[in-house]
Formats: structure tokens, sequence, C-alpha cells
């Protein structure tokens, strides 16, 4: 901005511009002002918002009694429907996350300690998916396991079955199945940097004071990933407590996640104040639970090493 | 090293092969069943055809939707990846007092569940008597989109070597022209990169643009809306199978740009900020 300026500038500008000039920290904040503005405009305005609404009351179609009650909290804490819907959502996130995390480890540990060349094309082959549609990598499942979907059409057709599985879809089992194929990609990049980053010769110092290459990986090389670990396991666990694709195409009404009944409290429901109350608990929910996941982890990664 | 060295390289890379098996066949369902000639999405195979995208190719509603999509798509590309620029030069070149917690804020919207954010927007739009539409879609959209152009484009700030702006300096340019004769042609490809990757993002995205999203919707919206009936199921696949194409080739270009002339072919940090 004050490179624009010409010569004929009054004397405050150039004053603000010295002062300016002579203060990195401001100049810096100056040019990062318009990112900020954005994203508090867009995301931090309406979450207060959001927060703000969660104490109100619905009277009627965008009508509110804005006298401030907790009445939303405590449905959201206290209703059945609520804590099943919680639960199972925490649940399927959980085992989402776990499953991911394990499958993709020992990819992650290939692609860091065996392959020599190529490894660029390794790391572009298995984060191609995670740029293509959420929306149509959840869709094919749906394909996949639907009543006449590929897999129940595919074992009639060789004659191994008579009838349709009817377990293999509408049922958490089927959001897990989902979930934990379209975040795979996202597991493996933080796992392959923290192994990465591991220094080789440390490795060699484990076998020459005597570790067997078991032993090795569980005092050396598994404490030294698990900053990789524990960023995979969070990149999918809060995204995944949210999901609402996944439950919609697959989840049937016994897969039915707390995404489902926020958009149902903002949509149809007509109960805005609701919805936020449970966005907000939720989001209280998941950010206690990792936080106390990734203190836990580190303690006791502490006391290992 | 050892004997047992090599055995665990064959068990691993066996592993890494069905490991990205596991990644693509799933998706490879929606082209495969896209050339069937059948309504039905189910084996066996009736044979092949190319009618699905016929069909597709007619279809005005999605003409429209493409367009829409390729709107917003733009827009979302150039305001983030300016916002990203602008961001990136500030945290890559001032040591900024707070640096860490202002960064956590912006990378923010990539950990907060998406139905959240956007009925979060939706609320307070709606109660400042805004509209919905393409706009408020764009909106969404940026805001999920800036975290990603910030990280590509700071990995390529870092990369970036100071001394030849400060060359540049000593030479007599001053900071403007410095900007524009050395550091925008440096940083270009990370630009060329964010701005694809930030378009693919947008192409692709469903939540923001169903709920934020009036009576024109976007392509992945319109293929939501042909689910619920299952004749034009085998259109959908016809419609998903060009999508994933069209993905996968902008993303490759994108990810060429991203890795020309950089020294650290590790900066496979995309999507974990």
């Amino acid at each position: 901005m004050t490179m624009l300026m010409n010569s004929t500038e009054s004397k405050t500008v150039s004053q603000v511009r010295d002062y300016v000039s002579r203060r990195p920290g401001l100049r810096g904040y100056l040019l990062l002002s318009p990112t900020l503005m954005i994203v508090g405009t867009l995301m931090l305005i309406p979450v207060l918002g959001m927060a703000v609404m969660s104490f109100w009351q619905q009277t009627g179609h965008m009508a509110f009694d804005m006298s401030g009650t907790l009445n939303n909290y405590v449905e959201a804490l206290t209703r059945d429907m609520y804590r099943v819907l919680f639960l199972r959502s925490l649940a399927i996130s959980g085992l989402t996350t776990l499953v991911t995390v394990v499958m993709a480890f020992p990819l992650a540990y290939f692609i860091a300690f065996y392959v020599k060349r190529h490894k660029m094309v390794w790391i572009i082959v298995v984060t191609l998916p995670f740029w293509t549609s959420y929306l149509l990598r959840v869709f094919s499942w749906k394909v996949i396991l639907g009543y006449n979907g590929a897999v129940n059409s595919g074992l009639i057709s060789l004659g191994i079955i008579g009838e349709p599985l009817t377990f293999l879809m509408y049922n958490p089992t089927a959001v897990v199945i989902t979930l934990t194929h379209a975040w795979a990609t996202v597991a493996i990049l933080p796992i392959y940097v923290s192994l990465e980053k591991i220094d080789r010769s440390v490795l060699e110092a484990a076998t020459d004071l005597g570790d067997s290459p078991f032993m090795r990986f569980v005092r050396v090389v598994l404490p030294l990933a698990l900053p990789g670990i524990l960023a995979a396991s969070v990149l999918i666990f809060i995204p995944t407590v949210g999901d609402y694709v996944t439950p919609s195409l697959v989840g049937g009404s016994d897969g039915y996640m707390i995404a489902n009944v926020i958009q149902f409290q903002f949509g149809r429901g007509s109960n805005w104040p609701s919805g936020a109350a449970i966005s907000l608990t939720a989001m209280t929910i998941v950010a206690i639970l990792v936080g106390v996941f990734v203190w836990v982890a580190r303690r006791m990664s502490g006391r290992r090493s | 090293m050892n004997s047992g060295t090599g055995v665990a390289a064959r068990i691993l890379g066996t592993y890494a092969v069905i490991y990205v098996a596991y990644l693509y066949i799933p998706v490879l369902f929606l082209p495969l069943f896209s050339f069937n000639d059948s309504i039905y999405i189910s084996f066996p195979l009736r044979g092949w055809t190319m009618k699905w995208y016929e069909t597709m190719l007619a279809n005005d509603a999605l003409h429209r939707a493409l367009i829409n999509s390729l709107k917003v798509g733009l827009a979302t590309a150039f305001i983030s990846t300016v916002l990203g620029i602008l961001g990136a030069r500030a945290v890559t070149r001032y040591r900024l007092p707070g640096q860490k917690p202002v960064v956590a804020i912006i990378m923010l919207p990539l950990v907060v569940p998406e139905i959240i954010l956007a009925m979060a927007l939706l609320m307070v739009i709606l109660r400042a008597g805004g509209s919905l539409g393409l706009v408020s879609i764009s909106a969404g959209h940026i805001l999920l989109c800036v975290p990603f152009a910030m990280v590509v484009l700071m990995s390529r700030f870092e990369g970036f070597d100071r001394s030849l702006e400060e060359a540049s300096y000593d030479l007599g340019e001053n900071g403007w022209w410095t900007f524009w004769r050395v550091t925008f042609p440096n940083v270009l490809p990370g630009i060329v990169a964010s701005l694809l990757l930030t378009f693919t993002i947008s192409f692709d995205e469903f939540i923001m643009a169903f709920f934020l999203g009036s009576t024109e919707p976007t392509l992945p919206v319109f293929m939501w809306n042909q689910l619920r009936f299952p004749k034009l199921l085998p259109g959908v696949l016809a419609l998903g199978a060009c999508i994933l194409i069209a993905s996968v080739f902008i993303v490759l270009i994108a990810e060429w740009f991203r890795r020309r002339n950089t020294l650290d072919s590790q900066s496979g940090d995309v999507i974990i900020g």
C-alpha cells in the first residue's frame, strides 16, 4: 500500500509511513489484515452469533425470545434422542479414526523407509483422492453396498447368495466403512511426514546398542512418529463427528449422526436456538475429548522415552 | 542390515499395493457402471453404451449447474488465492507477535465440522436480511479455501531465497518493483497451484453449496437432487465420472506447478497445515 504512493504525499502520510516501516510487526499485520478480516467475518462472527442464538427461544418463524435461557443446553444434554446421537457420532468417528490411522501407518512407513526413488509419485498417488469429490467418494459406497448394488448383485450373479444381503447398508457399520475409505487419504501424509523426519542415524544407534528391529520400532520409531499419528487422528476425528453426507447417504435412520439433527433444527425443525445449542455442545465435547486425547498421548510417550 | 529387511520390504510393498487398490477401486465403480447399458446399477454388466453420457450432455439444467459451479469456483479461487498471498507473505516475511494463534485461527475451518460452519453462516446471512445464492455459496467456499491457499503459498514463500530480494534492493529497486520483478515470478508456480486447488475444492464442495444456495444449484447439488430418482442414477454416474476425471486432471497440473523448481521435494504438506 505504502509503495503505491508518489512523491506528492503529505507530511502526515509520510510520518505514518515511517512509523509503519519502523515496525515490521505492524507492517506484517497490515498485510495480514484482509485475510484475517474475511476469516473473521465468515467464521468468528457467525460462530459467535450462533453462541448468542443458543441462549434464545424460538417463538415463531424468524421470531425469538431473546431474554436468555439455558433450556436449549439442558435439552441438548438430557434428551435421550440427542444423547443417542452424540454417543453414536463419537463412537462412529472414534472407530473410523482408529481404523484409518492403523491402516495408514504401514503404508506411510513403507513410503518413508522403503521407497527410495519416486517417493513423490507415491505421495501424489495416495493423496490424489483427497482432492476428488467427497460426495462422489461416499456415493460410490452406496453403489457398492446398496440393495441392488455391486456386492449384492455380484454375489447373486456368481450364485453365492440367493437374496440380497440387507445388512450391508443403512446402519452404523456402513457409515464406518464409508468414512474410513473417504478419510483414508488424510491419515497418510501427517504420519509420513513425521516418519520421514526421523534421523536415520538414531535408528542405527538403536540397532548398534542391541535393540531388535521390533524393540527399535516400539522404543524409537513409534514415539517419534507420535506427532504425526496425533495430527492424523485429530484431522479425522473432528470433521467426521460432524459429517453430514455419509450418514445421510448410507446411514439410514439407524446410522443418523449429530449433523443430521443439527441440519433438521435449522431446516424443517425450525428451531434455530436448539440447533445452535446442539452445535456448540458438539464442538465443546469434541474439543474436550481431543484435548484429553492429545494430553494423555503426550504423557504416555513422554514416560516411555 | 539384516535378513529380516527383505521380507519386511516385500510384505510392506504388497500391503502398499493393496492399500492403493483399496483407495481407488471403490471410486472406479462409478465410471464402470456409467458405461453399462442398463438402468440398474448392478452386475452382471449388460453391455457397453454411451447413452448416459449423451443424455447428460443434452440436459439443460445440468448446463446451468455447470455454469454456476464455474462462476463460484473461479470467484472462490481468485479471492482465496489473493487472501492466501497476503497472508502467506505476511507470516513468512515478518516475525509477527502472536503469529501462531493468528495462523491457527485462519486454519480453523479445516477442523470445524462443515455443517456447523454452514449453519452458522446461514443463520447470520438470513438474520442480516441477506439472500442466498451464488454469492453466499462463494463466501462459504472462500472460508474453506483460504487455509489451503495459505499452506500452499507459505511453503512456496518459505522456499524462496530471501537474498534475491535483498540483492534487488541493493541494486536500487524499490519494494513494489522488487515484489513484481523478483518475488512474484518466484512464487508464481505456488500461485497457479493455489488457484487450481482452491478451484477444485469449490467445484467439488457440497455442504456449503447445498445449504447456502437457493434455487440455482451448483453441480454437486444438482447431482444430489438427482439421487432421489432411481431412473436418473446412470446419468448421475456419467456426470460423476466426468467430475472425477476433471478433478484429477486439475490436481495433477497443480501438483506439477507446486513441485516445480522446489528443492524441498518433501513438501507434501498440503493437507496437514
